[in-house]
């Protein structure tokens, strides 16, 4: 008797497995509070909206480069849509392990009929990118360093002025940004920046402005590390992700301010690996295309300080889900935010990453 | 007769033996086996795979053969200019590589050895199907509408005359391209590069086959009215560093299948045309990391050593109930998670940390001097020693619980103080474990990765986060397991020297 009962049930679960729709599809992303704000904003939707699709959420965003590599030289793709990075993204492009998309096709346009392409704009950096949200790398400082008089940096040379604004600062333990902001506080103009750190004299003179504050470095390499040293007081200044510095201010409550002048504007989105299965293919576009609409984006604002990519998002962003404070002023691209932003050239970077990435380690280890 | 009888029954019995100890030996294979594999699948392979990856360079012949195969016999140097010839070739090979995108690839593998080369590659894939090959496609098509069809281009390819090799020859490294990265479907259409191909071998000589002259016939007086295509400047118009002799150079020296040029990066040469090139000062960091890596484990080893044999001897000459007790405190940070034992210690080692606020509260220094303990070698050290220690005091531990107390006692007796009976009775036979816990923290040690990552700060990173940036970053997989190799090298070594030094037979783990 029980033994039928068992097997019956066993066998209604394989049926019900075999009948119905369903599909599990991975998705890939960073973790933590930005997970989370892509969960509410579209995954959980989309769930609710596609009841035998199930989503299940993988955070391996930072090895995505590698273990898609990985999973491509053992023939056994188990991710179905990835977060990534535009520097990843066209990596991954590169290697002929994400997709290339036009984003016209398989993207929404505005609710006004703007094509996607061109709300999108600037943020569509490579063909194998869509992106999601715009972000910045940018400073904070502590607000009550006694040293520094009352005074408050207004200027991101400040980082490098060891005598109005003394103490410990954090700077991420890479080239990229580091080398601009050296460049530019060196009286480099903006639109030059790249165009000398192509020479050799230009990375050395970059290399060497960082050596002025050299000693007071501590470097970081998780996007973390910033916000917990700057509320130990272990750093006075220091650069990370804007939305760590809204999660730190408004969240913890800490006495530190972001310094938003040459802000480092820089994308996030989705990659489509290559070689997915038809049937799958098609769940996964039908879900980037619900995940990048106008109104999906705009919500995602609710839970994290980064700015929607489309343009047509920026006027429907409202106030935060749980602290209900209105996010629009804490977005990199607010007027009041964005009176000087830096745009990261992915093409470059693509072609120089590695071997300023040896020089720089050099620099660092000597 | 006796004789012969106890020879047969010697034989059999004989027999009976090796056939049991036959059995005796398969079944021992039997137990072994499993774990056989397991080495095999888990361990052997991967690093035989690994090393394979250090030399190996396949991916630029196979994505250019044509061109690699006309720069062979090519003397590149400074006032070399690239041939229109080449550029042609370069043509094939890129139209080729494109559809299937490897290009890219090629263009990522050669920007590790030259700056420039991904973008370099990435751009020209992009304009390669605007250089007039549609001009070509559409003419001859309208001319001869079964070119159109991919069923006469395989007639084509299976003909024999001499005239069309080449064409011959591209259409098959296209198709095989195609398959290879299933891009081949039934309704594939020949490439316009093809018909430039084509009308170029059509162009080059007389007509030598009665087959070939309708079609020649046909599509010589198109062709003759085409505009020819001028590849040199097209590729230049791209990107003018195709005039570069660096670009070419770097594409000569790495067309062979099997390249050195990944372990001279790893030691900071350069891999040149006329033999290797240490590196620039501000450009050598790998023999510097080396370096410290083994400073630091043999650091690490030897504090371990110094902390952790006084607490084995102690451990040792305990009574059992209490040593299990202690032996308990020793293992308990053993059984604490690595990640949450080397946050503790950015906790209290930091400046504003709970070491720093202590000496500063006893007034031993002032808050301006505060003492640099993390973010450096010290940090990596002090983190390091305390993780590392029960792989230390376990078998020293061992060893000392072998050591009878009779021997120190002997000594003493007959008249050695107790610092002589200790250096001369009781620490030779300690060595074993000593030699035993050495190895194992050093081992452990010189490839330990996420400790120096979270607190080692600038100087105080091993080699291991050099490999796993280009593993999971950088993608320079070549370079990665190079480094790995040597790495694996010098521990060999060092193995081999201990062995010939102390004598492996010399290590006891209990």
């Amino acid at each position: 008797m029980k033994l039928t009962k068992l097997s019956t049930l066993v066998l209604g679960c394989i049926f019900i497995a075999n009948s119905s729709q369903a599909m599990d599809l991975t998705v890939v992303s960073w973790g933590g509070a930005y997970s989370k704000s892509q969960i509410n904003a579209y995954h959980d939707p989309y769930m609710e909206l596609n009841p035998d699709i199930t989503i299940i959420h993988d955070e391996s965003s930072a090895e995505a480069v590698a273990k898609l590599r990985a999973m491509r030289e053992a023939g056994n793709l188990t991710w179905d849509l990835v977060d990534a990075v535009p520097a990843d993204a066209i990596r991954l492009c590169d290697e002929g392990l994400a997709m290339e998309v036009d984003v016209d096709e398989i993207l929404e346009p505005a609710p006004d009929g703007t094509p996607a392409s061109e709300d999108f704009g600037a943020s569509l950096v490579s063909e194998c990118f869509i992106p999601q949200i715009v972000y910045s790398t940018t400073f904070g400082f502590r607000t009550d360093v006694e040293s520094w008089n009352g005074n408050e940096p207004d200027d991101v040379c400040d980082v490098f002025d060891l005598e109005a604004f003394p103490g410990k600062r954090s700077l991420e333990k890479r080239p990229i940004n580091n080398m601009e902001w050296a460049l530019l506080c060196d009286g480099v103009a903006k639109e030059d920046i790249y165009d000398v750190l192509e020479t050799e004299e230009g990375q050395n003179r970059a290399l060497a402005k960082l050596d002025t504050i050299k000693d007071d470095i501590i470097w970081w390499s998780a996007g973390a590390d910033t916000p917990q040293w700057l509320a130990d007081g272990e750093v006075v200044f220091g650069s990370t992700y804007n939305g760590r510095f809204f999660a730190l201010i408004e969240e913890e409550e800490q006495p530190v301010k972001i310094l938003w002048d040459a802000q480092v504007f820089e994308y996030d989105g989705w990659i489509i690996p290559t070689g997915l299965p038809e049937d799958r293919l098609a769940v996964v576009m039908d879900l980037v295309r619900f995940a990048t609409d106008t109104q999906r984006l705009a919500d995602q604002a609710k839970y994290i300080s980064y700015g929607p990519a489309r343009a047509s998002s920026n006027a429907l962003v409202g106030q935060h889900a749980t602290l209900g404070i209105d996010m629009a002023p804490h977005m990199p691209g607010h007027p009041d935010n964005a009176y000087n932003v830096f745009y990261f050239n992915y093409d470059w970077w693509a072609d120089y990453r590695d071997d300023l990435d040896a020089k720089f380690q050099a620099w660092l280890a000597n | 007769m006796v004789n012969v009888d106890s020879l047969v029954g010697r034989n059999s019995l004989h027999r009976k033996v090796q056939r049991s100890l036959r059995i005796q030996k398969l079944r021992a294979l039997g137990l072994i086996a499993p774990l056989f594999i397991f080495i095999l699948i888990s361990f052997v392979i991967p690093i035989g795979d690994m090393l394979f990856r250090s030399i190996e360079n396949q991916l630029v012949s196979e994505v250019l053969p044509r061109t690699t195969e006309y720069l062979k016999s090519e003397q590149i140097n400074e006032g070399w200019e690239p041939p229109d010839e080449l550029f042609w070739h370069l043509y094939i090979d890129l139209a080729i590589a494109t559809e299937v995108k490897l290009h890219t690839r090629v263009g990522s593998r050669l920007n590790y050895e030259k700056t420039g080369i991904s973008s370099l590659f990435r751009k020209t894939g992009r304009s390669i199907k605007k250089f007039g090959a549609d001009d070509y496609s559409k003419a001859l098509s309208e001319q001869m509408p079964e070119l159109a069809s991919i069923d006469y281009w395989e007639l084509l390819s299976q003909g024999t005359s001499e005239k069309y090799g080449y064409t011959r020859d591209t259409y098959n490294t296209w198709k095989k391209n195609l398959i290879a990265n299933d891009h081949w479907s039934e309704k594939t259409k020949p490439s316009d590069f093809l018909f430039v191909v084509l009308a170029n071998d059509i162009k080059s000589q007389e007509i030598d086959s009665s087959l070939d002259a309708s079609r020649e016939e046909k599509l010589l007086p198109v062709i003759s009215e085409l505009p020819e295509i001028g590849f040199k400047e097209r590729f230049l118009d791209t990107d003018e560093d195709w005039a570069e002799p660096d670009v070419w150079d770097t594409i000569q020296l790495y067309s062979p299948s099997f390249t050195n040029g990944y372990y001279l990066n790893s030691v900071d040469f350069k891999k040149g045309s006329d033999g290797p090139k240490i590196r620039p000062e501000n450009e050598r960091l790998y023999v510097l990391i080396f370096s410290r890596t083994l400073f630091m484990s043999v650091t690490i080893t030897l504090v371990c050593l110094l902390l952790g044999y006084p607490v084995a001897y102690f451990l040792a000459n305990l009574p059992l109930k209490y040593a299990n007790l202690f032996l308990i405190l020793v293992l308990l940070p053993f059984w604490t998670s690595l990640l949450v034992r080397t946050s503790a210690w950015k906790v209290l080692l930091q400046n504003e940390g709970v070491i720093n606020d202590i000496l500063v509260a006893t007034g031993l220094i002032s808050n301006l001097e505060r003492l640099e303990l993390i973010n450096n070698q010290t940090g990596t050290i002090i983190a390091m020693s305390h993780i590392l220690l029960p792989f230390m005091i376990l078998p020293l531990f061992s060893v000392m619980k072998t050591i009878h107390p009779s021997y120190v006692r002997a000594a003493k007796s007959l008249g050695a103080t107790p610092w002589t009976a200790f250096r001369r009775v009781y620490f030779p036979q300690s060595i074993p474990g000593i030699g035993a816990g050495s190895i194992l923290v050093f081992i452990l040690s010189i490839g330990y990765y996420i400790t120096p990552e979270l607190v080692g700060g600038t100087t105080g990173t091993f080699i291991s986060n050099r490999i796993a940036y280009h593993i999971s970053s950088s993608l320079n997989w070549g370079l990665g397991a190079a480094l790995g190799s040597i790495l694996l090298a010098v521990v060999l070594a060092l193995y081999w020297v201990y062995d010939r030094m102390v004598g492996i037979d010399n290590v006891k783990l209990g």
